[in-house]
């Protein structure tokens, strides 16, 4: 071995040192707030009324907390399955439209949706919030999905747009020569070519409905009608008598939890969501 | 056809965009309570804004915070990106490690950094103790400096992995000639990076520029949630103010009036971010 080649070993050993334990470091410093949210959900006084050890005192007083842990669980899930089902409906039909079709308004829907990224979701909630009381909708969670779906429409349109256009054209030509309507041609066979960018798209969804916090702080003014994160925060503060540290970890696990899963199952998607469209805001 | 397949999203986009936008601005131009009849009144809610001590002391802060917050989300997102761009055994899992975070909820996040700081639940006392970072009882809360910096590194921690899978995109699209040039040159690290990684990265670094000053002049769940923008409301947020104008003193008019100067700023500032630097980079 050449000395030349030997400096350039050791170089490199050096290298992958100060990168693993560089590394290391920082992922236990990443890591550690989430781990001990879940340790301390089920470990300590709290969690075993009094006694060492593991207990699950924390999870039952969550389920007790409030309107109870189910109806805050099912508010979360109905506003993430109306925000989730809403923004693939419309940014496929969308996306589709944009990508095959010329019609008039064309660029100016397009360029409506974009300059939402623009717009402080603050400055539109106070006057949606005005809308939905005429209405008589203040603590609807199918209106808090909906507008889930306005936030995620900009960065979705983008995204099914992109999609369709790599689509090559013979594609539905083909299956509009087998007898096939224009709508059939995208259920059967477009639908398949562009899963990927909606599970994307559905990801980025349920991970904005799931969390949002402001817009059902809002809109729902009911107890019963709060989803996880709203709930939790008011177990925060103490509306409910003092501050039950314990059980507001179990909740934050609860919450945490499904987001984590779907994040690790489908981390591929996720970040496809940025090379593809960077133009979330 | 075309239009038929569009029309739910111009649909979402009149009732759920455009509308909301404009009654805004009708709602900034009337007394406008919660509960009751509105009246018109302009200017008077804009008039308003100028006593709104709560307000307009936010200011200050909100773009204190947001420098702060911009600044070390390029710094610390560089840092993790670089870290983490070559392709070696286990690189994934750190990648993963980073970017868990993001998958938690800023809501969920701040509840959990409100335990980890709360004394007597949480051992980040007992640990910077330990290494004697700080003597006898800490207080992450307690005094408006405090409560500061730990949301700065509430906030970091939830967005640093965020910021690092946005440079990284950016940093794999630079070609490997342009390295291998820059080292047939004789160009060091140091020299690499300064003079060929980050003018190539430039437009993801405005990216991350344009989404970190948005973001953290609008922050509302980290001192909503974690400082209840205390203590003693030195950690006010302009989002906050305008929240507690509406839904604490019931004044949707004056809420809606500070929600349009939000607005015009936001957008100001969206472009001339993105022209000023279009700009030099289309003289170069």
């Amino acid at each position: 071995m050449t000395a030349l080649a030997t400096r350039a070993t050791t170089r490199r050993r050096i290298g992958a040192g100060a990168f693993y334990s560089t590394s290391v470091v920082l992922a236990v410093l990443f890591l550690a707030p989430l781990v001990w949210s879940f340790f301390t959900s089920i470990y300590g006084s709290r969690a075993t009324g009094g006694n060492p050890g593991f207990g699950g005192d924390n999870y039952a007083r969550l389920v007790e907390y409030g309107e109870g842990l189910w109806t805050y669980t099912w508010n979360s899930i109905v506003v993430s399955v109306v925000a989730v089902l809403g923004t693939l409906i419309v940014s496929v039909l969308g996306g589709y439209a944009f990508a095959r079709y010329s019609f008039p308004g064309k660029n100016l829907i397009f360029l409506g949706a974009l300059a939402f990224l623009m717009i402080p979701h603050p400055t539109i909630l106070v006057p949606l919030y005005t809308m939905l009381t005429w209405v008589g909708l203040q603590n609807s969670l199918v209106s808090v999905g909906l507008v889930i779906v306005m936030f995620e429409l900009p960065f979705a349109l983008f995204m099914m747009r992109n999609a369709f256009e790599a689509l090559p054209k013979e594609l539905e030509e083909a299956a509009l020569l087998d007898g096939n309507t224009s709508f059939g041609a995208l259920r059967r066979i477009l639908l398949r070519a562009v899963t990927p960018a909606m599970v994307t798209v559905g990801m980025f969804a349920f991970l904005a409905a799931w969390n949002e916090f402001l817009t059902p702080l809002i809109f729902l003014t009911q107890g019963d009608s709060f989803t996880l994160p709203v709930a939790l925060v008011s177990l925060r503060s103490g509306e409910m008598g003092t501050i039950d540290l314990g059980a507001l970890q179990a909740g934050i696990v609860v919450t945490a939890v499904p987001c984590l899963l779907i994040f690790i199952l489908l981390q591929r998607h996720y970040v496809r969501g940025f090379t593809a469209g960077a133009v979330r805001g | 056809m075309g239009l038929l397949y569009s029309a739910p999203a111009t649909l979402v986009i009149l009732v759920l965009f455009l509308v909301p936008l404009v009654l805004a601005f009708w709602m900034s131009l009337n007394d406008w309570p919660l509960i009751g009849p509105h009246e018109f009144n302009a200017p008077d809610n804009y008039v308003a804004i100028g006593q709104n001590k709560l307000f307009l002391d936010s200011i200050g802060f909100t773009v204190k915070y947001t420098v702060v917050m911009t600044v070390i989300f390029i710094v610390v997102g560089l840092g993790l990106a670089l870290l983490v761009q070559n392709a070696r055994p286990g690189v994934g899992l750190f990648r993963t490690a980073f970017l868990l975070p993001t998958a938690v909820g800023l809501a969920s996040s701040s509840l959990l950094f409100y335990a980890l700081y709360n004394n007597d639940f949480g051992p980040l006392d007992d640990i910077l103790r330990a290494l004697g970072i700080v003597q006898g009882q800490a207080d992450f809360l307690g005094t408006p400096d405090a409560a500061f910096l730990s949301t700065v590194v509430m906030v970091t921690w939830r967005f640093a992995g965020f910021n690092m899978i946005i440079l990284l995109t950016g940093l794999q699209a630079i070609p490997v000639e342009v390295y291998e040039a820059a080292r047939t040159d004789g160009a060091g690290w140091w020299k690499t990076l300064w003079h060929v990684t980050l003018p190539l990265l430039k437009p993801t670094i405005v990216l991350i520029l344009v989404l970190g000053v948005t973001g953290s002049l609008l922050a509302f769940e980290p001192f909503y949630v974690l400082t209840a923008g205390g203590p003693s409301n030195s950690t006010v947020t302009m989002v906050i103010a305008m929240f507690r104008e509406a839904f604490t003193l019931f004044d949707l008019g004056h809420a809606a009036a500070i929600a349009m100067v939000l607005l015009v700023v936001l957008v100001a500032i969206n472009a001339a971010q993105l022209f000023f630097f279009r700009d030099k980079e289309a003289k170069r």
